[in-house]
């Protein structure tokens, strides 16, 4: 049942990001979207990562995606798009980034053993031992607020630089 | 424990059924003798005026931004909320700091007009 539901998850989120490409209309790509990072939540659920699953779709799915329809209506959308995509050597170079930043991703995660990244990763049962500890928002939320305390204040200030930022760009005056 | 979500994909599956259902179902079952008025985009029986794609103010971005912000700002209050009576005063402190720290931001909203509406 679990390997179903993955590859429907799996199937919709692959789908919903070729819709989002394939389509003119800006907020009918932004709903494909949705529909991908909800299908990602799901994913999440599978994997047994619930709060990441609930946060995935109240920041994801939820506020991002308010901040991109807003940023959509707010630009002037009369006119046809195909202008003002970028073609010839644009075009060359953003593909060339991309699958290179990809080639990079699968080329660190594809060496089982050597990779560096692996260190980090818990041991068998370890997952286990924590959440029956901690709980499974307590597993987060322990390193979060322990060891990790400064990144998360560091976090804090990156918001307040955001909004201010927003706040200085939008704002005429005052 | 991903069984215990069992209830969550039958509504899952329930609601797209009877999304799809509807669509298929319209599409299948309805009469087709278009007319100039039913073509028209639906607008609660008025007549449209204009385009739909018009400019909207920059007041909406601004609070949608700050939206995201106090939204993210609750994402990291919820772990905190959930294991407060085991992490302790220590993270107590530290939740404190993270939400003086956005305070600032909204008193600086709010000095800046952000919050009314005019």
């Amino acid at each position: 049942m679990p390997e179903i539901l993955f590859y429907v998850f799996a199937g919709t989120a692959v789908g919903g990001a070729v819709g989002v490409v394939l389509q003119r209309n800006p907020v009918g790509s932004l709903l494909f979207m949705v529909g991908t990072l909800a299908s990602i939540a799901g994913i999440f659920v599978l994997l047994e990562a619930q709060f990441l699953a609930a946060i995935q779709l109240m920041v994801y799915a939820g506020a991002i995606m308010v901040l991109f329809l807003f940023v959509i209506m707010l630009l002037n959308l009369g006119h046809d798009y195909r202008a003002d995509l970028k073609r010839g050597l644009g075009a060359f170079l953003a593909f060339a980034v991309t699958g290179a930043l990809g080639g990079l991703l699968v080329g660190q995660l594809g060496g089982v053993g050597e990779n560096p990244l692996y260190e980090y990763l818990p041991g068998p049962g370890e997952l286990d031992r924590v959440f029956a500890a901690d709980g499974i928002v307590g597993a987060i939320a322990r390193p979060l607020f322990t060891d990790y305390v400064v990144p998360f204040e560091l976090v804090g200030i990156l918001l307040l630089v955001a909004l201010i930022g927003a706040v200085a760009l939008a704002k005429k005056g005052g | 424990m991903s069984s215990s979500y069992l209830p969550v994909l039958i509504l899952l599956g329930v609601s797209v059924a009877n999304a799809v259902g509807m669509l298929v179902a319209s599409h299948v079952l309805n009469p087709r003798r278009p007319t100039p008025e039913k073509e028209m985009p639906y607008e609660s029986g008025m007549i449209p005026l204009g385009d739909t794609r018009a400019r909207f103010s920059v007041k909406f971005y601004m609070v949608a931004l700050s939206f995201i912000i106090f939204d993210l700002e609750t994402v990291f209050l919820i772990p905190w909320a959930v294991a407060a009576r085991s992490l302790g005063w220590q993270a107590f402190a530290a939740v404190a700091v993270f939400t003086g720290v956005l305070v600032v931001g909204l008193i600086y909203e709010w000095r800046k007009g952000v919050l009314d509406w005019k």
